[in-house]
């Protein structure tokens, strides 16, 4: 662990009943990087997003957020979560977009508290941010999956964190929206200073927007640059993936 | 009905009942319909009559009245909601069984008192179908007691229980008490079903609490809006199917809910029609 990094997983395992998913894992997220986490299905990507969330006890090892061990971490707003499953809401259920993005403030409001004019103004900026402006009061089960994204996006931005973790969030996204979705991030990482973590099945995309690759399937199989990732032999890759794959990098 | 209103008290308090219902059984509703809960409702519906009858038995047993119907009901609906929980936590995944359970569990306990307390009774009828003549001045006091306690729980608790209601998973990850305030609006649902009973009858009162939902929800913009237009339209089921129900010397039960499948079938060819012009 260097004095940088704001996630760090030490020795980190875990089963489901007996199926081990996670094998001793060393990780560490880096201020202001923009991490790219890829595998093969069932590797155990979202396993290891839920220790990091606190949804999932680790069986051994130990996890710090922001400098403390994950127990007696409080603030849990300093990190934006898209789940892999937010796209599969109930698209009948009749919220707008104000509304979906204003659900992002209401842990950091707290109880017994009511949104003021700030709290809307900052909702606003949100929906800005991802480029939404024009559907703030549209249901939101009327747009597009893309479009739905960039809501669930500007819900975890609302409470202003400092890491974005995001689930596969480009599942079911077409192709023209997946671009301006990493052009999105790319901005959020850049010029907003977010520190992100995003899983993802996009190698050839991700490798050209993140500043770092890390490759897991039960264990962390490579975590590097892009370009040293590029580099790896396919007997290499598919020693990770369990069985052979072509990297093909495809212009999105 | 206008002076029957103003002659008698019972009626008048009848009245203003159906008002307060009006109001909390939409508001509740809202959230019950999106969170997919309309099934729970109505098996705590059934927990309530084996409360309402238990409270008949025990009148009828004992001439001194020690727990007048409503009170039993309450008692039996809050304590109903509170085991459906524990069941829906035992079956994680098979969440839904808890309402077989309640449901036949209500009903069962529901014939044994009846029976016990020698069968059916005219009072007995007025709760599976609603009355229009029921409602004590004691009762309507309750009611109004519960129905401010609705409201002022729904208004201060609004932004949890929407963030619940739209995503639980993510509600929980931001460190709201899913648990607490979930327990909390199931005990508040108890208490709603059994204070409308009385106007609405045991089998028709989740009507009341999804039919105005159903309606509003094609064509409401957003939650706020849905559950203000929900509450509009059970107050308009309500008023006109109480007075008709009166007048009709039907059931209320039976007005308001056919009432509130117009406005639903209303609002479906409105949709319809605005889907065809644009
Ligand atoms: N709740 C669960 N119970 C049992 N097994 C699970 C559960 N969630 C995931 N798994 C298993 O753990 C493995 C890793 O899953 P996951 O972390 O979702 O992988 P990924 O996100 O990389 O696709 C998979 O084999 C999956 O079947
Ligand atoms: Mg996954």
């Amino acid at each position: 662990m260097n004095d940088k990094s704001i996630i760090s997983l030490q020795d980190i395992s875990y089963s489901y009943e007996k199926k081990v998913v996670l094998d001793h894992i060393n990780f560490t997220i880096d201020k202001g990087s923009f991490i790219g986490l890829i595998g093969p299905n069932g590797g155990g990507k979202t396993t290891l997003i839920k220790l990091i969330l606190g949804i999932l006890k680790p069986a051994s090892g130990s996890i710090s957020l922001f400098n403390q061990p994950i127990e007696q971490f409080k603030d849990w707003r300093k990190i934006g979560f898209v789940s892999q499953k937010s796209n599969s809401f109930n698209k009948g259920f009749p919220a707008t977009v104000f509304e979906v993005v204003s659900t992002g403030l209401t842990s950091k409001i707290g109880y017994f508290k009511f949104f003021t004019q700030k709290h809307k103004a900052s909702i606003k900026k949100a929906i800005e941010l991802v480029g939404m402006d024009e559907y703030v009061y549209e249901n939101i089960g009327n747009l597009s999956g893309g479009q739905q994204q960039r809501v669930f996006i500007a819900r975890s931005l609302v409470s202003q964190p400092e890491l974005l973790i995001l689930d596969e969030p480009t599942v079911g996204v077409d192709t023209e929206n997946v671009k301006r979705f990493y052009e999105l991030l790319h901005d959020l990482n850049r010029n907003q200073g977010i520190t992100l973590l995003l899983v993802t099945h996009d190698t050839g995309t991700v490798t050209k927007f993140a500043t770092d690759v890390a490759c897991l399937n039960k264990t962390l199989h490579f975590h590097g640059k892009p370009g040293d990732y590029e580099k790896l032999s396919s007997e290499e890759l598919s020693r990770a993936y369990g069985h052979s794959v072509n990297l093909v990098s495809h212009d999105h | 009905m206008i002076a029957d209103l103003i002659q008698f008290d019972f009626l008048r308090n009848t009245f203003l009942t159906g008002i307060l219902i009006g109001i909390i059984a939409p508001l509740l509703g809202t959230f019950i319909v999106v969170r997919r809960l309309s099934l729970i409702a109505d098996g705590l519906s059934h927990v309530t009559l084996a409360g309402i009858a238990f409270g008949l038995f025990l009148e009828k047993k004992f001439t001194f009245i020690l727990l007048p119907p409503l009170y039993s009901g309450l008692a039996f609906s809050v304590l109903g909601s509170i085991f459906i929980e524990k069941l829906r936590s035992v079956y994680k995944s098979y969440q839904e069984i808890a309402i077989p359970i309640i449901l036949s569990g209500g009903v069962g306990l529901s014939v044994i008192f009846i029976a016990l307390a020698d069968g059916f009774n005219t009072e007995l009828m007025n709760f599976l179908f609603g009355s229009a003549s029921a409602v004590s001045q004691g009762d309507f006091i309750t009611i109004l007691a519960i129905s401010i306690l609705v409201v002022l729980i729904i208004y201060l608790f609004y932004k949890e229980l929407f963030t619940l209601s739209f995503d639980e998973e993510y509600a929980s990850v931001s460190g709201i008490h899913s648990k607490q305030i979930h327990l909390l609006f199931i005990i508040l649902t108890a208490l709603v079903i059994a204070a409308s009973i009385q106007i609405v009858g045991v089998l028709l009162v989740s009507a009341l609490m999804t039919l105005p939902v159903a309606a509003s929800m094609r064509i409401a913009k957003g939650f706020k809006q849905m559950m203000f237009l929900s509450i509009a339209f059970g107050e308009l089921a309500v008023m006109i199917g109480l007075t008709s129900g009166y007048y009709l010397n039907i059931p209320p039960g039976g007005t308001i809910v056919v009432v509130a499948i117009l406005i639903l079938l209303i609002t479906i060819g409105m949709k319809k029609l605005r889907i065809r012009k644009a």
